[in-house]
């Protein structure tokens, strides 16, 4: 009965999170509707932002997993270019200019597969040296950051891969029924993939577990050290997509691509309810906080007296405000518990 | 002896030795006289930083932000010496340096004393904050005609050292004082001082230094603001360096210092940490990176080279922990699986 009651509270407050994004991402919609009525809730817009967060949205998404088990993936962005490099170097080498359309697509499945394999290699190692030689999260995907970035920057001389096949660009940025980008889709597919392995496999429900006692989970049986190597490998194979995706948008690879990304991504999994020690966070919180995020930044893209430059102050203090706000939610709430704990004993 | 063969220390000295040696072998020109005054004089900037990163790892936290606090503080003190045209002694441009960047250090004080918030995280909003105020709102550009008074101590040498074989010659800026100075407050806090303990006492077991007695709340206030000041200053000697003031020149080092004092035997957990160590992790980084021409190693391959020296040589220190630890929990009947146990601790664990 009381673990029952316990669960009760636990899924209320988290579904209240849920809430509390909503009504959020309602507001900021509303208020970017009243300031910029001509321009802000229209189709088009919509469209844009669409092709706009998913690669951030499916980093976020690999950050996510990190912060669940109490780490942060800073490689993350460094994985993704990498990756979008190889990807490139392939296509270019083996799809010549006048190739036909059928061998160019295999190529580019092939090129695919190759750049997932490469994330799937790269997070594998983080979990590894993470795991294996007890080298602190911070640290090793730190060092591992710069060690992909300088590979990517060794390949590629430092300079911007460019001259990828036309169709590659062309599939990446298309819409289907010419409303509905290809990007978004991709982000959709892996949302999902990511929210069913986190709530309908034994691997999510253990992975919560390790997040929230990593010695608890050891002492019922775990393999600690295989979870986490999983989980960063997950966290790489996203972010070989988003490198994807961006490889589509840019149409080039670059080693230093979309470095402001990491902050962002963090932001975002704070702003969506994930909890940087561990243990909580779901991917629809990291969904809406994402939403929330593009409208606001291309509602600011709207007023030209807000420079590109001050974003960086806006993100910033947003964090800061939300962890305030998570302090002073999170107290008020344990205090409703304990007076309501204290009235049921009382009762009975 | 026994003692300092066991000691991380140790072990780094002989990395140390060990490249420089290599260094020498290959290139002929590491141990000449303006080459090693070159080195000292890249470890300023560097060093000063990691005396603040060291007593903040040491306390248990992280803090990233450092480099965006030098950036801005050294922009709108240079900014406000030359809208007063001042023209007096070049301390006032530290002063203010310094009590700028002790006032965003109080910015990171307080959220992370106050509110208990995760380190990582809330300097890496701050750092956010700082740089796009300074980009976005004082417009930030490079100033190359800094005030007189910077100017003329930056061309101030304690002494200059001739390569006859080369015709070069290198001087050693006056500045390197200040790093003695702060390199012996910080050894004698850390050493000498109650609040020195106490930073050692939060880092291993903050419940346990809650018990004790100490005020965590105002050590933390202490650490960060700290790490505030002399940011701030070291800010002002970089720009003092280079006689010239540019707002991107820093951003990513904070890394590189991070990893150097690791390096140096410094646990990223909390608790364990000292300058002897912190200095020579320095040493290595900064001879490592600059030392890649002399090796006939291309520019490009320096990241890889950063990268694997932060995973070896952290990897190390950290194998050699787990090793340590397992050998105390050996006795606790935990035996094999006992081992893995301590490795998640120590992973799990690093996480705040």
């Amino acid at each position: 009965m009381k673990l029952n009651q316990f669960k009760l509270i636990n899924f209320a407050n988290r579904d209240n999170n849920l809430f509390r994004l909503i009504i959020m991402l309602i507001a900021v919609f509303a208020l970017m509707s009243t300031l910029r009525p001509s321009i802000f809730p229209k189709l088009d817009n919509f469209t844009s932002m669409a092709y706009q967060f998913p690669e951030y949205g499916v980093l976020a998404i690999a950050m996510m997993l990190s912060l669940l088990i109490g780490g942060v993936d800073l490689s993350i962005v460094g994985i993704a270019n990498l990756s979008a490099i190889l990807a490139a170097k392939l296509l270019i080498k083996f799809v010549p200019y006048d190739a036909d359309p059928g061998y160019t697509l295999l190529m580019i499945g092939v090129a695919i597969i190759v750049a997932l394999a490469i994330g799937a290699l790269c997070g594998a190692f983080n979990g590894f040296i993470i795991s294996k030689f007890g080298i602190p999260d911070i640290l090793a995907t730190l060092g591992s950051m710069q060690l992909f970035t300088g590979i990517a920057i060794v390949i590629t001389k430092g300079r911007i891969v460019v001259g990828i096949p036309y169709m590659y660009s062309e599939l990446g940025n298309a819409a289907i029924g010419g409303i509905i980008p290809v990007p978004l889709i991709i982000y959709t597919i892996c949302a999902v993939l990511i929210g069913l392995l986190l709530n309908k496999t034994s691997f999510g429900i253990k992975l919560y577990m390790m997040g929230t006692n990593p010695t608890a989970s050891r002492f019922s049986g775990i393999n600690n050290a295989i979870m986490t190597i999983r989980s960063y490998m997950y966290g790489g194979i996203l972010s070989a997509v988003a490198g994807l995706i961006m490889l589509a948008r840019t149409n080039s690879a670059k080693a230093d691509f979309g470095s402001s990304y990491i902050l962002q991504t963090v932001l975002i999994g704070v702003l969506g309810g994930v909890n940087p020690s561990g243990g909580f966070g779901t991917v629809g919180g990291v969904t809406v906080a994402i939403l929330i995020l593009q409208f606001l930044s291309s509602g600011f893209n709207m007023f030209p007296s807000i420079s590109n430059l001050i974003k960086d102050l806006i993100w910033g203090s947003a964090l800061i405000l939300v962890m305030v706000f998570n302090y002073y939610s999170n107290k008020r709430s344990e205090k409703a518990q304990i007076s309501k704990r204290i009235a049921e004993t009382t009762n009975s | 002896m026994k003692k300092l063969t066991r000691s991380t220390e140790f072990y780094i000295f002989l990395v140390f030795i060990a490249l420089t040696i290599f260094i020498e072998i290959q290139s002929g020109q590491f141990f000449t006289s303006n080459n090693i005054v070159d080195m000292l004089r890249a470890m300023i900037v560097p060093g000063i930083f990691s005396i603040g990163v060291l007593m903040v790892l040491v306390s248990g936290g992280i803090d990233i932000s450092f480099t965006a606090i030098a950036l801005l503080s050294m922009y709108s003190a240079t900014k406000i010496l030359m809208i007063w045209n001042y023209e007096g002694n070049v301390i006032m441009a530290f002063i203010i340096s310094g009590a700028i960047g002790l006032l965003l250090g109080l910015i990171n004080a307080s959220l992370i004393a106050f509110y208990n918030l995760p380190t990582i995280i809330v300097t890496l909003g701050t750092s956010s904050m700082f740089i796009g105020f300074m980009q976005g709102i004082l417009h930030s550009r490079v100033i190359s005609d800094i005030p007189k008074p910077m100017l003329e101590f930056s061309r101030a040498e304690l002494f200059r050292v001739y390569n006859k074989e080369l015709g070069v010659s290198s001087g050693l800026p006056v500045v390197f004082l200040i790093l003695v100075a702060l390199i012996i407050i910080a050894w004698f806090i850390l050493r000498y001082t109650m609040l020195g303990r106490g930073i050692y006492a939060l880092g291993g077991d903050r419940t346990a230094a809650e018990r004790a007695g100490f005020n965590i709340i105002a050590i933390q206030f202490f650490i960060y603001s700290f790490v505030g000041l002399i940011s701030g200053i070291a800010g002002m000697t970089r720009a003092i360096m280079m006689a010239n003031v540019h707002p991107t020149n820093l951003m990513g080092m904070e890394l590189t210092v991070i990893a150097a004092v690791v390096l140096g035997g410094t646990s990223i957990t909390g608790g364990r940490g000292t300058i002897t160590g912190t200095l020579l992790g320095v040493a290595l980084i900064t001879v490592l990176s600059n030392s890649l021409i002399l090796m006939g190693i291309p520019t490009t391959w320096q990241k890889v080279f950063t990268g694997a020296l932060i995973i070896i040589g952290t990897g190390l220190s950290a194998y050699q922990t787990m090793k340590e630890k397992n050998k105390v929990h050996g006795g606790m009947k935990l035996g094999k699986k006992g081992s893995k146990e301590t490795q998640k601790n120590t992973t799990g664990s690093s996480a705040i």
